[in-house]
């Protein structure tokens, strides 16, 4: 490598097995200090532009095509605001339990993917074990049971969703103040039979995520990690929900900021910055200001947030969770993935409280009441927070829409984990491959859905390339 | 002697009235020609092409050619397929038709067509015109860029409804489906009772506020292609 006195900037993309492209770039000083580390993310801001004009009924199926991995909780998100545009945001019981039955099936399906496929190699085979193995083909063939169940659980999930939204993927279930089907006998019948081995390979999941962290705490503790705010919406008794509820935020001691806070007034309470150098934008709470009103989102907040959870497996697997932090909010990066796994235990148990509901054979599936002009629908995505805000003429059309996806609220804790990984493991040291995953490996803790697209899981090469500070090649290095 | 026409389609001896179109015979034989313009309580209009057939090796639209004694029709076969297949893709390509999200999916005519014919991704590149809608009406739509300009909706406000509501304008890549009236859908007499509202094959005039309401699995060609209501005449 060519010597300089220049700054030098590294460049990987694009972030392998984070859905969607990212790039990260570091600059590093003379001294091959690390100066400064960023991930920048494409966003698709042309979706709120192309919306425009089209029938508000049609928004929740349309939305779903900005995520090929969580397309559900667009749907359900977008419905949600369309269902206050017709008056019938107070569902009847049968669209109201279809739709959590939905959603909870695209968290185990979500989940299971994101755990399994997409993290499981790096807590398995540590974070700069060889290329060739940390992949879930690796996974597979030293792990070939653990494997088996990443795909069955993913699969279960996907069944939830077929039969809630008429397809695995981009159904058109969740219409404007209710649902368009409920669970036919034989759907239920159907999800019933493997529903004990779903709760049983839940179990043995959150077991996995559990004892990684907690025999890794010393090394996982500082690793990405920094105090925050977290957010999430939270039912009206405090407890676990991630299909609706007023928003909470408290503060990295647990110190509430708000609670409780009406959907619809949201933009009183959280704001967006926008920062020269990125596309995204940065989230704040307005009464914090932007320097330290950023938060984290996701399973980490929401299992930090919620008071407790309503199915037992899960809120036992909770209180063990908080005891190891005393109770206070969890700020280690690396616990993402227990906390989602606690998060995947509770969609099981909901799953199966649900299909044992006989409201979801009943036929009343829609209502609706007095037009609105403006409407926000929020929910918890896997990802974290998903805030869907429109406006409706009265000839039906769209004229405003603004969403705020969880990639975007986590946009800052992302960067500060980068940030964070860069400083302790790449100053001063001869960068390789395994050094580089360390980046990546605090990146998919929260589970990133870059540009919202599906790739081929593993299949992107990881570019690493070598600029100086005017933009001349240095060295490139390629996975 | 009976004043039946006796005449074949793919070598299959098909028996019409008089005055019959070749496409009412064999939908009465359980023969199923494609069709896009045409509709049971239209006049045949002729302007899709869709329904060609060979007769006595020429090309004719089956929906306004009358059948005649002797005529060899040539309608199921590859080289007819191939071409229908192309006719499809050219409609798909000329307006934007986004099936993902558009509310007739699993309803639509056109779609139907494409899955039955095998068009699954376009060879022509899409046209992407710049086209409009007219959400003017409290309980119609019109959504331009899905209309293929069969003219039902102009056949059936003026002939079932006796109104005149649409019309078309323009000529070639301009020609349009336009209200009678100075600006929008609000101003015409069009209601929502009309037959032409629900005449439409496309997404382009539908009924505001249905939406996605019929699922996934229970919509008109979700377990059985476009055409098998005919097919299963034959015989019967
Ligand atoms: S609006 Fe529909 S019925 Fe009318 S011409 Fe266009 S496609 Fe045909
Ligand atoms: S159906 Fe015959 S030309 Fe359209």
């Amino acid at each position: 490598m060519p010597t300089t006195d220049k700054t030098k900037r590294i460049v990987i993309e694009p972030v392998t097995r984070v859905e969607g492209h990212g790039k990260v770039t570091i600059l590093l000083d003379e001294k091959s200090k690390v100066k400064q580390a960023r991930l920048h993310i494409v966003e698709f801001r042309g979706f709120e532009r192309f919306i425009q004009g089209r029938p508000f009924w049609e928004i929740p199926v349309m939305v779903q095509r900005l995520c090929g991995i969580c397309p559900v909780s667009h749907h359900l998100a977008a419905a949600k605001a369309m269902d206050r545009i017709v008056g019938g945001e107070n569902l009847t019981p049968t669209a109201e339990k279809m739709r959590l039955l939905m959603h909870h099936g695209q968290f185990l399906q979500s989940h299971a993917l994101h755990f399994f496929h997409l993290c499981s190699p790096d807590l398995l085979f540590g974070f700069d074990a060889d290329v060739a193995i940390r992949n879930v083909i690796g996974v597979a063939a030293k792990y070939p049971e653990l494997a088996v169940q990443g795909v069955m659980m993913r699969k279960y999930g996907q069944e939830v969703i077929k039969v809630t939204a008429g397809k695995k993927i981009h159904g058109t279930g969740a219409i404007p103040g209710g649902i368009n089907k409920n669970l036919s006998i034989a759907e239920r019948d159907e999800l019933l039979r493997d529903i004990d081995q779903m709760i049983e390979w839940g179990k043995s999941a959150v077991k996995i995520a559990k004892d990684y962290t907690v025999e890794n705490l010393e090394k996982l503790a500082p690793f990405g990690s920094f105090d925050s705010n977290h957010l999430s919406i939270i039912r009206s008794d405090g407890a676990y929900d991630i299909y609706d509820g007023g928003l909470r935020a408290i503060d990295f001691e647990g110190n509430k900021i708000f609670d409780h806070v009406d959907n619809q007034v949201y933009n009183d309470y959280i704001a967006e910055e926008v920062r020269p150098w990125s596309y995204m934008k940065f989230p704040f709470i307005k009464s914090i200001g932007p320097e330290n009103g950023w938060y984290r989102v996701g399973p980490l907040a929401r299992v930090n947030n919620a008071d407790y959870f309503d199915s037992p497996l899960a809120e036992a697997e909770r209180k063990e969770f908080m005891a190891v932090t005393n109770d206070k909010p969890n700020n280690i990066t690396m616990a993402y993935h227990w906390a989602r796994m606690i998060e995947m235990m509770h969609s099981i148990e909901k799953i199966k409280e649900l299909l044992n509901d006989t409201d979801l054979q009943g036929t009343d599936l829609v209502v609706k009441g007095d037009r609105r002009e403006e409407t926000v629908g929020i929910i918890e995505a896997p990802r974290g927070t998903l805030f869907h805000h429109y406006k409706v003429d009265k000839n039906d059309q769209i004229t405003m829409g603004n969403l705020i996806v969880s990639t975007t609220s986590n946009n800052e804790p992302m960067n500060r984990a980068v940030q964070k990984v860069a400083e302790d493991h790449l100053s001063g040291v001869e960068i390789t491959e395994g050094l580089l995953n360390h980046v990546e490996v605090a990146i998919r803790a929260y589970d990133p859905c870059l540009s919202c697209a599906t790739h081929a899981m593993g299949q992107m090469p990881l570019v690493v390339e070598l600029f100086d500070c005017e933009g001349n090649l240095l060295d490139k290095k390629q996975k | 002697m009976s004043d039946k026409i006796t005449f074949m389609i793919d070598g299959v001896e098909v028996q019409a009235q008089p005055g019959q179109t070749i496409m009412v015979a064999a939908d009465a034989a359980g023969i199923y020609i494609p069709r896009l313009c045409a509709h049971k309580d239209l006049a045949p209009f002729g302007s899709c092409r869709v329904c060609t057939v060979l007769v006595n090796g020429r090309p004719q639209s089956a929906c306004t050619q009358p059948a005649a004694e002797g005529i060899m029709v040539e309608n199921n076969t590859k080289k007819m397929t191939k071409m229908r297949a192309n006719l499809i893709e050219m409609l798909l390509v000329e307006g934007n038709h986004y099936c993902p999200y558009c509310e007739k999916s699993g309803n639509c005519e056109l779609q139907a067509l494409a899955y039955r014919f095998g068009v699954m991704v376009p060879k022509y590149p899409f046209m992407f015109p710049n086209r409009d809608v007219d959400a003017s009406h409290p309980d119609i739509l019109i959504d331009r860029n899905r209309c293929v300009l069969c003219a039902r909706c102009v056949r059936a406000s003026r002939d079932l409804d006796g109104k005149n509501v649409f019309q078309f304008v323009g000529r070639g890549p301009e020609k349009r489906v336009e209200v009678n009236a100075n600006a929008r859908l609000a101003d015409t007499n069009a209601d929502v009772t009309d037959k032409a509202v629900d005449i439409c094959p496309v997404g382009a005039l539908l009924r505001k506020r249905v939406g996605f309401e019929v699922p996934i699995g229970k919509r008109l060609y979700d377990s059985k292609p476009i055409g098998s209501d005919i097919e299963a005449q034959k015989g019967a």
